[in-house]
């Protein structure tokens, strides 16, 4: 599963790229985050409590920071094992491209792929599992880094490309 | 007395307890103390296990022991065997891949056990095998067949991932009559991988006795004799005298329950080691990535013809995918119960098979209904259909032109076999007239005015079973012989307990056998009692598999019967004061021939017990008696299946609108048996065509693990099937039966797929015919 898609945040890129890289910050965005805990400045422990169709589970893992350019890109890439449910690799590459010196173009391609037995039950519901908890992370994200608890700000995930 | 003779269509014995609840599964049966099994499985493909830390989980609540393929390793528990040896063209044995009763340091395909959780409760096992800690370094997966030979090895022992490369009959000839041919027709194929699905999952019970150092297995096996001599010679459980197996009644097998598996090994082990009876029942997702799954070829098909028609020659090219790991039957099934069918029913001169079986990181693939019979019958039918296509020849006139005639019998086939009976043009007639061949284009035309698309399919497939001579499967490699069991214990008051090797998975054993055993001794049904499926009260016995319950198994009772009325013969002699030689027996009777005095069966079974008027001096008391039977040659059943189809071109669904089967099992001793086993064979038959497909992603993961992704066929994907019979004896056993319990799974699948083909006027598809492939082919036809 493969989903790219880009949205415009009201803000510079330097102050984007920071919370991008506070683990205070991911782990209130990211649905069932039960940890985002720093080990380094690019390894994190991360707990996941997550839902794929009929498989719910736990997933334990450590995240890392890849090919990281400040204040432009890197890449999250990690394997969460879930017990007997199996596991879930993912990495997310995000890229900052500011437009103005308050408007940056966030765009991020997200890939994820499942092993054992939430392959064997629920492999085909991985694309819409993904694509619903990228769509739900980067809207908490804006949300959050745009002072807008409220939901007042118009969200616009565009999607890019999708496979 | 209700006395049911062969023919009859005798309501099944067994159905009253099945019917009504009281039937015994392995999972009904619980021991004083046993303890639950859980088993930890690989959730990859392919990896090294870099780790593994069981200290939680043998830590947690309720937990007795975690015990590790790395264990199994150190008690020096032997690889589970593969009890055929295939020979490379080269005359080099095949490439067999150690098979750990649970892997050690390597995974080898996702489900491999690594594992197994003893605990108090089931749950409590469950629940701690989520704690085990493993480490896995993963390696690229081997998954798609017809690149593993040139994927990197998987095992270091299996150079080209590839077992061995196999041929059987004339190259050159063959290539030649290609070469000179007026018309050569080319197809490749694919023959979708199965699931099994039995509706009984595996389950097993060990039971190891600290005292009298006797360990009893409970299991669902098609054949304990044969599984306890593979875990004593091979695995070295426990000597053979002091393995009992015992397989009670068995919820459906169809080959799956054949094999000698990880889990059952490691029960045994693991009871043994710690000396309390212990129970596993696999849940149904252990079932889909643990049992072994069926077919899986890939297929290049040349069959060269003169102006007329006439097959000249047959040239085939196979990839067969082993899976992981070479299980029980495997390496015989895609050679010679595959390569020696090519000829069908057809007197093709020239032909040739080579195959190449392979290994790749997915679980291993073994006999399933019909094993090799079906792959070789469909790519038969379906060249033999396209051919006629291509000539311009009808479908059923180019089957005509070159079938072996009845007069040609018995038949050398240019692959080895030698058919001893048959009469394919009977077969073939009867199932068209059935089918109204003669009315199809008026139905062709009334449901195009409908919108539909119908289409017609033939298939005139011929298979080879009752497993096996057993000098001749030694010749070809087989581990073990291929004979059965039967002892006919007629007790003091006239009635009959039979004991046989064979082994009922839902048949009808029960019924069949005491059938076969009542009408010989002129007695009830009713007063036949059969026993099988124990190896503590049985003699050594193969089981069932390959169709051969009645053809060898019923063949040893037959003989055991007429071992019992020689006896008799003699009682009688004795108390009516005649020569043996003037006693006849008939519907129940001694008689002597020159005067009316007679003596019943049951008196004469009385007096061989209670023995005061009796040729003590010559004869020993008792009227039990035993046979091991052993076939001269296969059987083979063969016959005629037409396939009605309409399709819908909106939605591409295919109703199948009409499946007549007319089959030649040759003797029939229970019609009403033999219908049953023929329905449930086409379903699987049509299940394969347009349903079912096991897939693997490119790393190794199942992905149709559960019944929403796999999908099974269903009543209302069936129509009322038209069954018929031919018969031609088989010429060599004592009942002249051929066997049909994988006949409609194997002759089906090209019937249906031929129908589509007719139905599009194309000439390829691939199974399963899903309604979306039929509608992508229609789109790429142009024909919506």
């Amino acid at each position: 599963m493969e989903l790219s898609q880009r949205i415009e945040i009201p803000l510079g890129a330097k102050q984007v790229w920071r919370s991008l890289n506070d683990p205070v910050i991911l782990k209130q965005c990211l649905p069932g985050c039960e940890l985002f805990e720093a080990i380094s400045d690019t390894e994190f422990n991360v707990t996941i409590m997550a839902k794929v169709g009929p498989v719910k589970a736990r997933f334990k893992g450590e995240v890392k920071l890849l090919d990281v350019n400040p204040p432009n890109s890197y890449t999250l890439s990690g394997m969460g094992k879930g017990g007997v449910a199996g596991f879930v690799k993912g990495s997310a590459t995000v890229r900052l491209e500011e437009k103005g010196s308050s408007v940056t173009l966030m765009t991020y391609s997200v890939k994820a792929n499942v092993g054992g037995k939430l392959a064997q039950l629920g492999a085909r519901l991985v694309a819409g599992a993904t694509r619903k908890l990228a769509n739900e992370f980067f809207t908490n994200f804006v949300r959050l880094i745009c002072n807008d608890p409220d939901g007042k700000l118009e969200i616009n995930l565009e999607t890019v490309e999708e496979a | 007395m209700v006395q049911q003779s062969i023919g009859e269509r005798v309501l099944r014995k067994e159905d009253l307890r099945f019917i009504t609840g009281k039937g015994s599964y392995t999972d009904d049966i619980n021991l004083p103390g046993q303890a639950y099994a859980c088993f930890v499985r690989s959730p990859v493909a392919h990896a090294i296990i870099k780790g593994m830390d069981i200290s939680t989980a043998t830590a947690a609540d309720g937990v007795i022991a975690v015990l590790t393929g790395e264990q199994v390793a150190e008690d020096g528990l032997g690889s589970l065997p593969c009890g055929w040896m295939v020979h490379s063209k080269d005359g080099s044995e095949m490439k067999q891949p150690f098979h750990p009763v649970m892997a050690a340091d390597k995974i080898n395909y996702v489900g491999e056990p690594v594992a197994i959780v003893v605990a108090e409760t089931f749950l409590a096992a469950k629940n701690a095998s989520e704690l085990v800690e493993i480490d896995y370094e993963e390696i690229d997966a081997v998954v798609d067949i017809s690149s593993a030979q040139s994927a990197a090895d998987i095992y270091p022992e299996v150079p080209g991932n590839t077992v061995y490369n196999w041929e059987l009959g004339e190259k050159a000839d063959t290539e030649k009559a290609i070469r000179e041919a007026a018309h050569v027709t080319r197809i490749s194929l694919t023959n979708n991988r199965l699931i099994p699905n039995a509706i009984e999952p595996r389950a097993a019970i060990a039971d190891y006795n600290t005292g009298t150092q006797d360990l009893t297995l409970y299991t669902t096996s098609q054949n304990p004799g044969l599984a306890r001599l593979i875990l004593t010679a091979f695995v070295q459980i426990a000597p053979e005298h002091k393995l009992r197996i015992i397989a009670p009644d068995v919820g459906g097998g169809f080959g799956s329950k054949i094999f000698v598996y990880s889990e059952e090994t490691a029960l045994a082990w693991a009871s043994k080691k710690l000396g309390i009876p212990i129970k596993w029942t696999a849940e149904r997702s252990e079932s889909f990535v643990a049992d072994a799954h069926g077919r899986d070829h890939v297929t290049e098909v040349e069959l060269a013809m003169d102006e007329e028609g006439h097959f000249l020659g047959l040239h085939v090219k196979t990839i067969a995918n082993m899976g992981a790991y070479l299980s029980t039957f495997s390496a015989a099934v895609p050679t010679y119960l595959y390569g020696t069918l090519l000829a069908g029913q057809y007197k093709t001169p020239n032909i040739y098979v080579e195959v190449d079986a392979v290994v790749t990181n997915t679980a291993p693939v073994d006999a399933y209904r019909g094993a090799g019979r079906p792959e070789a019958a469909y790519l038969l039918e379906r060249i033999v259909e396209v051919a006629a296509r291509e000539m311009n020849l009808d479908p059923v006139e180019i089957r005509r032109r070159n079938f072996i005639a009845p007069s040609d019998f018995p038949y050398q086939t240019p692959v080895a076999l030698e058919y001893d009976s048959g009469d394919y043009e009977a077969s073939l007639n009867k199932a068209l007239e059935m089918a109204d061949y003669d009315g199809f284009s008026e139905r062709k035309k009334e449901a195009a005015s409908r919108g539909k698309k119908r289409g017609i399919g033939f298939s005139c497939y011929i298979e080879a079973c009752g497993l096996a001579p057993s000098q001749l499967a030694g010749s070809l490699g087989a581990g073990v012989g291929l004979w059965e069991s039967g002892e006919v214990r007629v007790n003091a008051t006239g009635t009959v307990t039979v004991l046989t090797g064979s082994q009922s998975t839902g048949q009808g054993h029960e019924t069949t056998f005491a059938q076969l055993v009542a009408s010989k001794f002129g007695i009830s049904i009713d007063d036949v009692e059969v026993i099988h499926g124990d190896t503590g009260k049985l003699d050594f016995g193969m089981g069932t598999y390959g169709s051969r319950s009645l053809v060898v198994g019923g063949s040893a009772l037959s003989k055991a019967a007429d071992k019992v009325i020689a006896k008799g013969k003699k009682i009688a002699a004795h108390m009516l004061d005649s020569d043996v030689e003037d006693i006849d027996f008939e519907d129940g009777e001694f008689r002597v021939r020159k005067s009316n005095q007679s003596k019943t069966f049951q008196e004469i079974a009385f007096a061989a017990y209670v023995p005061h008027d009796y040729p003590l001096e010559e004869l020993e008391p008792g009227l039990s008696e035993k046979a091991f039977y052993d076939p001269a040659n296969f059987t083979y059943p063969a016959g005629t299946h037409i396939c009605e189809v309409e399709i819908d071109p909106d939605t591409g669904v295919v109703d199948i609108i009409k499946f007549t089967a007319v089959d030649d099992f040759g003797i029939i001793i229970n019609p009403m048996i033999v219908e049953g086993q023929v329905h449930g064979g086409i379903a699987q038959g049509i299940g394969q065509a347009l349903l079912e497909q096991c897939i693997y992603d490119e790393t190794g993961q199942l992905l149709t693990g559960s019944y929403m992704d796999y999908c099974m066929p269903r009543a209302d994907d069936l129509p009322s099937f038209e069954v018929g019979m031919t018969c031609t004896p088989c010429t060599h056993n004592p009942i002249g039966a051929k066997g049909c319990g994988e006949a409609g799974a194997i002759g089906s699948p090209p019937a249906v797929i031929n129908a589509i083909t007719d139905a599009l006027g194309i000439m390829e598809m691939d199974m399963p015919a899903t309604s979306e492939r039929v509608w992508r082919a229609m789109q790429q036809a142009g024909g919506a």
